[in-house]
C-alpha cells in the first residue's frame, strides 16, 4: 500500500510534476503493483548477501591519463540553452 | 519469383553469401531493405537511411553489406535516437553506440531505427511516444516489447536483421510474439556504451534474426570488451556459426515453475510437442526445480525501476532533449520531466525512487538483491545436472492492442519467463517452435555465462526439426 501524501513526497523527490488525476491513478495503480511485489518479503533471507554484481569481474581500472574528447559545440549542439560554452538553467532560487 | 520477393526470401547470412560470391550488389541489397522499410505500414520504423553509406561495405565484409535496422534507443551519430520517448524527440547524438559501431565496421550499413517503448520499458511497444507498432502476423495484435520494432521489421521481412536490448524479456519476448529468433547474451558480453540505459545491471544488446545461424553471425561481430564499458568483458573465443545435426547427449532441464500453471494452454502444446522433437533428436528431458523463479518478477520489477529512476535522471531539460521552460531550475525540471515523460515511464521512475528512498531501501532494493542471489544459485544447481534450461519464451502469443494497457501488472506478468535470466546474467535464446491459433510460440533455452555457442548450436538442431515457416509474415 502507498498512500497520496507518499506518492507526492516520492514525486518531489523524483522531480515529477504529477496532475491531480496522476496522483490518484499512481496511488492506486503503485498500491496494486506493491500488492504482488510485497511476497517477497516473506522469504527466509537471513544470510543471504545481495547481487552487487553477477559475473565475476576484478574491478576495472585503468591509467588516468587525458585523451581527446568530443568539442564543446558539438556537445552544446543538443542543449536547449547553450551560453557561452556551457549549458544554460533557469536560477535554482526562486 | 521476382528477383525482389527472392532476395527478401534468403536469411541474411545467405544475402552476405550472395553478396561475396558477387552474385548479388550490395548497393541492389541496401536499396531492396530500403524501399521496404520506407514503406512500412506497421510503424516499425522511426527513421530509415535515404541511401546506402558511402563509402559502400568492404566487399569481403564478414557481414556482406547486408542493411541493420537498429532499436531506436541506441545512440547513432547524426541520426535520430529517441529511445521512443518524447523527451528525446529529435535527439540527434554526437557519437555512436560501441556495437553500432562494431557492425558496421564487420559490413552491416544502418537501415534504420526502429521503435520501441518508451526507454525499453514495456512488453507490447504499446508504450512508445511514437505510436504502437502492429504484429505482421495479425495486425490487430502487438508484436510484444521492447523491441517490438526490430522484432516486427525482421519477421516482416522490412529488414534482414536487427538488433534490440533485453532487460527483462525486451529481445526474447518480441522474438516470440512475431515468430523470429531473439537471443540475449550474457552479461558484459556486448558493451553497453551507447544504449540509452534503462537498467544498467541488467540491459544487454542482442541480435533479432529470421534464424538461429543469422543470430550467432551476427552476435559474432556484436560481443567483445570495450574499455567505455567497464562492465563489458572479452568474450571467450569466438561465437561459432552452429552446425549440430542432433542433440545426442544433451540434457534439457524443464522447470515446473515456469512451464506448468499461467502458461496458455495453445502455448503449452507447442512447448511440449517442442520437448518431443529434442528428445526425438536424442536430448534427455527432466523437470527440475528454481524455487526462487516465482519470486524473479517481483525482485525485477524493484530492481529495474530502482535503477531507472537513477538513470533517467539525466533527462531534466539541460544537456539535450526537450525543456519546458520556468523560472526556477527545480521547477522546469520538474515540469519538462512531467511534459516528456509517457505514464509506464512516470510509473516506473515512481516506483522506483520509492523502493530506494530512506526507509524502504533495505525492504525492497536490498531484498531484491538478495532474492536475486538465490534465482542465480538456484541456475548454478540446476546447471550442475542440465546444458539448458528450457521454457515457453512468453506465457501467451500475441495479444489484441490495447488489451492490456488498463492492468500495469497483468502487462507485467508478460515477463514471467524471461525475468530470471537477466537477473543471473545469463544468456537465453528464444526460437519460434510453432503457430497457436495461426500466431508464434516461442521457446526458449537458457543456458550457464558464456554458453552462447553451445546454445546456438543446440538451438539450431531443433530449429531444424520444428522447420518453421515465417514467410506468412513477410507478405
Amino acid at each position: 500500500m502507498i498512500d497520496r501524501d507518499q506518492v507526492l513526497h516520492v514525486a518531489s523527490l523524483a522531480r515529477l510534476q504529477l496532475s491531480d488525476v496522476e496522483i490518484d491513478t499512481m496511488t492506486s495503480e503503485l498500491s496494486n503493483v506493491l500488492d504482488h511485489i510485497e511476497k517477497i518479503r516473506e522469504l527466509d533471507l537471513e544470510g543471504v548477501p545481495p547481487t552487487t554484481h553477477v559475473i565475476d569481474v576484478v574491478n576495472a581500472l585503468r591509467a588516468d591519463e587525458p585523451e581527446p574528447c568530443l568539442p564543446v559545440d558539438v556537445v552544446l549542439a543538443a542543449a536547449p540553452e547553450p551560453v557561452s560554452g556551457g549549458f544554460g538553467v533557469p536560477s535554482p532560487v526562486a | 519469383m521476382d528477383s525482389v520477393t527472392s532476395l527478401i526470401e534468403l536469411t541474411a547470412t545467405g544475402a552476405a553469401e550472395r553478396v561475396r560470391a558477387r552474385e548479388i550488389e550490395p548497393a541492389e541489397l541496401f536499396d531492396v531493405y530500403r524501399s521496404r522499410a520506407a514503406g512500412d505500414d506497421l510503424n516499425a520504423f522511426t527513421w530509415v537511411a535515404d541511401g546506402p553509406p558511402t563509402p559502400g561495405p568492404a566487399p569481403d565484409a564478414p557481414l556482406g553489406g547486408v542493411p541493420l535496422a537498429v532499436k531506436d534507443l541506441f545512440c547513432t551519430e547524426g541520426v535520430p535516437s529517441q529511445a521512443g520517448s518524447r523527451i528525446l524527440e529529435g535527439y540527434r547524438p554526437p557519437y555512436t553506440a560501441t556495437v553500432v559501431a562494431n557492425l558496421m565496421r564487420a559490413g552491416a550499413p544502418l537501415l534504420g531505427k526502429t521503435n520501441q517503448d518508451e526507454f525499453a520499458m514495456g512488453s507490447s511497444n504499446e508504450n512508445s511516444a511514437f505510436g504502437p507498432v502492429l504484429n505482421p502476423w495479425d495486425r490487430s495484435r502487438v508484436p510484444g516489447g521492447s523491441s517490438g520494432g526490430s522484432a516486427a521489421a525482421v519477421a516482416a521481412g522490412l529488414a534482414p536483421w536487427a538488433i534490440g536490448t533485453d532487460t527483462g524479456g525486451s529481445i526474447r519476448q518480441p522474438a516470440a510474439l512475431c515468430g523470429i529468433v531473439g537471443l540475449k547474451p550474457t552479461y558484459g558480453a556486448c558493451s553497453r556504451y551507447g544504449m540509452i540505459a534503462f537498467a544498467s545491471s541488467l540491459d544487454q544488446a542482442g541480435p533479432l534474426t529470421r534464424d538461429v545461424t543469422d543470430a550467432a553471425l551476427l552476435l559474432r561481430h556484436m560481443v567483445g570488451r570495450d574499455r567505455l564499458d567497464s562492465t563489458s568483458i572479452e568474450f571467450p573465443g569466438e561465437i561459432e556459426l552452429p552446425h549440430a545435426e542432433d542433440l545426442a547427449g544433451i540434457r534439457l532441464g524443464v522447470p515446473e515453475e515456469l512451464a506448468g500453471d499461467g502458461i496458455d494452454p495453445g502455448v503449452l502444446e507447442s512447448f511440449k510437442a517442442t520437448l518431443k522433437l529434442a528428445e526425438g533428436l536424442g536430448a534427455r528431458i527432466e523437470s527440475c526445480r528454481l524455487p526462487h523463479a516465482a519470486h524473479a518478477l517481483s525482485a525485477y520489477y524493484l530492481i529495474a525501476p530502482a535503477e531507472a529512476s537513477a538513470n533517467l535522471a539525466r533527462f531534466d531539460g539541460v544537456r539535450y532533449g526537450l525543456r519546458v521552460d520556468a523560472d526556477e531550475l527545480t521547477e522546469m525540471y520538474s515540469r519538462t520531466r512531467a511534459a516528456g515523460f509517457g505514464a509506464e515511464v512516470k510509473r516506473r521512475i515512481m516506483l522506483g525512487t520509492y523502493a530506494l528512498s530512506s526507509g524502504y531501501y533495505d525492504a525492497y532494493y536490498g531484498t531484491a538483491q538478495k532474492v536475486r542471489t538465490k534465482i542465480a544459485d538456484d541456475f548454478a544447481d540446476a546447471f550442475a545436472t542440465f546444458d539448458f534450461i528450457v521454457t515457453p519464451t512468453s506465457p501467451w502469443t500475441a495479444f489484441k492492442l490495447g488489451s492490456k494497457v488498463a492492468d500495469p501488472y497483468a502487462m507485467y506478468l508478460n515477463d514471467i519467463c524471461t525475468v530470471p535470466m537477466p537477473l543471473a546474467g545469463l544468456p537465453a535464446i528464444s526460437i519460434p517452435s510453432g503457430l497457436s491459433a495461426g500466431l508464434p510460440v516461442g521457446f526458449q533455452l537458457a543456458g550457464p555465462a558464456f554458453s552462447e555457442s553451445r546454445m546456438l548450436s543446440s538451438a539450431y538442431a531443433l530449429e531444424r526439426a520444428i522447420g518453421f515457416d515465417g514467410s506468412p509474415a513477410r507478405r
